[in-house]
C-alpha cells in the first residue's frame, strides 16, 4: 500500500541554517532517508517553503479567486511529506515514526486511495 | 396430530438455544480464522452471520452435526463464496474489469481452500487466530471507543443491539460505529496480525486498556446489566483468559486478570438491595466472593514472580490486601500506601495521588491528609472524586460545615445517578449524626 506522511510542526520553532542544531536536524532527516532507501519504501519526499509563501485558490461559478495564505490557519502547519509504499500500516508508522519533525510535531499518515478499488 | 407442533417447536426452541450458546463460544475462534483466510473484516462476518441462520434452519430439521464449529466455518466459507460471486457478477455489468479481477483471485483461493478441507469431521481442532484478532481490533489507529465496540463485537460475538444498550448508545449510532471502524482497517491498511519487535509494548497496553474498559463497564453499571445477555465484567474476565492463553507468561496480563478477578469478587456486596452503591468500608465482607479471590491472589502470585512489575500487577496488589483483611479498620494501609508510591512512579497522574491520600488518611489520619490534598484542589477542580473525598475527610476530622460545602460540589460534579445518590445519602447521614 502507499501512504502519504504529511508533516505538521510550528513554523518557526527549528534550528537556523548554519548552526550546529540545523547541521544535526540535516544529519538525522539524512539517517531516516537512507533507511527509507535500504528498505525500498521510500516513493518520494519533499520540503515546503513557509505558509508565508502558500495561495490558495478556489473556483467558483468559473471564476478562480486567488487568496494570499494557507488554507487553514493552525497551530501546527504543513512543512513537507514523505510516500512510502509499504505493507501495512504498522510499517507506515514504524517509517513515519523515523521523520525528526515527530519528535517536534506530529505526523499524520494518510493512505493513497487505490481507485480501482471504487465501485 | 395435536402433539405434533408442540414437538416442533420444541425443537425449534431447543435448536435456537445450541445455536446461541454454540455462537457465545464460538464466534471469536471462527471469525478470527474467517478474517485470515477472506481478508476482509465485513465479508467474514456477513458470511458468519449467514451460516449461523442456515444452522438454525439444517440443525433443526437433521439435528446438530458432529462437529457444529467446523460445519459453521464450512458453511460460513461457502457463503462468502456466493457474496464474492454475487458481487463480481453485479460488477461485471459494469465496466470494473481490475475489481472483477482481484475478486476471481480470491474466489479461486476460497474454493481451494474449500476442497481440501472436505475431511472437516475428520479434523475438526480449528487454528487458534484470535490473539491477531484482538490486537487488529485494539489498534491504536482505530478511534478509542470503537476499539471496545469492536472487540466485543468480534470477539465476544456481543450483538450491535447489546453493544449499543451497555454502552448507551442508539443501536443505529453504535451500528455506523462499527461499520466506520471496520471500513478504517480495510482502507487504512491495519494489518491482521500480531505486532512485532518495538511496537508489542504500545500495542499490548491498548489491549489491556479496552479489556479494562469493558470490565469497568460492567462493573460501574447497575442499569442495563439485566438486560444484557451477558455480564461485562464476566465477559472482560473471559476475554483476559484468552488473552493469557494466547500470550502466556506477560505479567501485565496476569496482573490485568487478577485485577479484575479481586474487584469482581466484592460484585455481591457492592449494591444494596434497593441497587444503591455501598463502600468498601461498609461492605458485607462475608459475602465476597472466596473462589474469585483465590484465583486473583493465585494469578497475582504468579505474575510477581516474573519480577517485571507494572501498574495493572501493583493495582492488583493493592485489591489484594482489601481482599485479605478481615475489616476496613485492620487493613494494612501502610503496605497500600507505599503501593501508591509504586503506582505512581509508573503512572505520575493527579488521581493515583489522590487515591494515595485517601489511603494514608486511614494510616496518618484525615488531617495530614488534608494538607497533602491542598496540591492537587487546582489540577482536579472539576473532579467529583476528589471533591467526594475530601467531603469525607473534612467529615471525618470534625469540619462538619466545610464537609456539607464539598459534598454540595460532589453532588453537582456527579454524572451519573447512582453516584449522585451515593453522595447524597452520605450527606444526609453526615448532618442526622451532627
Amino acid at each position: 500500500m502507499k501512504y502519504l506522511a504529511l508533516l505538521y510542526d510550528n513554523e518557526g520553532s527549528g534550528p537556523n541554517p548554519g548552526t550546529p542544531e540545523f547541521g544535526e536536524m540535516m544529519a538525522a532527516y539524512q539517517a531516516a532517508g537512507e533507511v527509507f532507501e535500504k528498505d525500498k519504501v521510500f516513493v518520494a519526499g519533499e520540503a515546503l517553503q513557509p505558509t508565508n509563501t502558500a495561495t490558495s485558490i478556489k473556483v467558483r461559478n468559473g471564476k478562480t479567486e486567488t487568496m494570499d495564505g494557507p488554507f487553514a490557519e493552525t497551530k501546527e502547519q504543513l512543512g513537507g511529506f514523505y510516500m512510502f509504499e509499504c505493507e501495512n500500516i504498522d510499517a507506515a508508522i514504524k517509517y513515519a515514526s523515523l521523520i525528526p519533525a515527530a519528535k517536534t510535531g506530529t505526523i499524520e499518515i494518510r493512505p493513497i486511495m487505490d481507485l480501482s478499488d471504487l465501485g | 396430530m395435536s402433539q405434533f407442533p408442540n414437538k416442533q417447536q420444541d425443537l425449534a426452541h431447543h435448536t435456537a438455544k445450541a445455536v446461541d450458546n454454540l455462537v457465545r463460544e464460538e464466534w471469536g475462534k471462527l471469525l478470527a480464522l474467517l478474517i485470515s483466510q477472506l481478508k476482509d473484516f465485513q465479508l467474514a462476518e456477513d458470511a458468519l452471520q449467514d451460516a449461523i441462520e442456515s444452522a438454525l434452519i439444517h440443525w433443526q430439521r437433521n439435528g446438530l452435526p458432529r462437529s457444529p464449529p467446523a460445519w459453521l466455518l464450512q458453511t460460513a466459507r461457502r457463503k462468502a463464496i456466493d457474496r464474492i460471486r454475487r458481487t463480481a457478477s453485479f460488477n461485471s455489468k459494469s465496466d470494473q474489469i481490475a475489481s472483477q479481477i482481484s475478486m476471481s483471485h480470491e474466489l479461486s483461493e476460497l474454493i481451494k481452500l474449500d476442497a481440501t478441507e472436505v475431511a472437516l469431521d475428520k479434523a475438526p481442532a480449528i487454528r487458534d487466530e484470535r490473539l491477531r484478532l484482538i490486537f487488529t481490533c485494539c489498534h491504536p489507529a482505530i478511534e478509542a471507543k470503537s476499539r471496545t465496540a469492536l472487540t466485543l463485537r468480534t470477539l465476544g460475538g456481543l450483538s450491535t443491539a447489546e453493544i449499543a444498550r451497555a454502552f448507551l448508545d442508539a443501536e443505529n449510532t453504535m451500528a455506523q460505529r462499527l461499520v466506520r471502524a471496520k471500513k478504517k482497517i480495510k482502507q487504512a491498511g491495519i494489518p491482521y496480525s500480531v505486532p512485532e519487535g518495538n511496537q508489542i509494548p504500545e500495542r499490548l497496553q491498548a489491549v489491556l486498556e479496552v479489556l479494562y474498559l469493558i470490565f469497568n463497564a460492567g462493573y460501574f453499571s447497575t442499569h442495563g446489566s439485566a438486560q444484557l445477555r451477558v455480564n461485562l465484567s464476566d465477559e472482560a474476565i473471559r476475554l483476559s483468559k484468552i488473552l493469557l492463553k494466547l500470550m502466556p507468561d506477560i505479567p501485565e496480563i496476569e496482573g490485568l486478570l487478577a485485577l479484575m478477578l479481586l474487584h469482581d469478587s466484592r460484585r455481591l456486596a457492592r449494591f444494596d438491595s434497593a441497587g444503591d452503591m455501598i463502600s468498601l468500608k461498609d461492605q458485607d465482607r462475608n459475602i465476597w466472593d472466596s473462589n474469585k479471590i483465590a484465583s486473583g491472589l493465585k494469578v497475582l502470585h504468579t505474575a510477581f514472580e516474573r519480577k517485571k512489575p507494572g501498574p495493572y500487577q501493583i493495582q492488583a496488589a493493592i485489591s489484594a490486601i482489601h481482599a485479605q483483611a478481615k475489616s476496613h479498620k485492620s487493613t494494612d494501609w501502610k503496605e497500600i500506601v507505599g503501593l501508591y508510591d509504586e503506582l505512581y512512579r509508573f503512572l505520575p497522574n493527579p488521581v493515583i495521588a489522590l487515591n494515595r491520600i485517601v489511603a494514608n488518611s486511614y494510616y496518618q489520619g484525615p488531617d495530614i491528609a488534608l494538607d497533602q490534598m491542598k496540591a492537587l484542589e487546582e489540577k482536579l477542580q472539576n473532579y467529583q472524586p476528589f471533591f467526594a473525598a475530601k467531603a469525607d475527610l473534612l467529615h471525618r476530622s470534625g469540619k462538619i460545615d466545610a464537609a456539607e460545602v464539598t459534598y454540595i460540589r460532589a453532588i453537582d460534579l456527579s454524572d451519573e445517578d447512582t453516584t449522585r445518590l451515593f453522595l447524597q445519602k452520605k450527606l444526609g447521614r453526615m448532618l442526622r449524626q451532627n
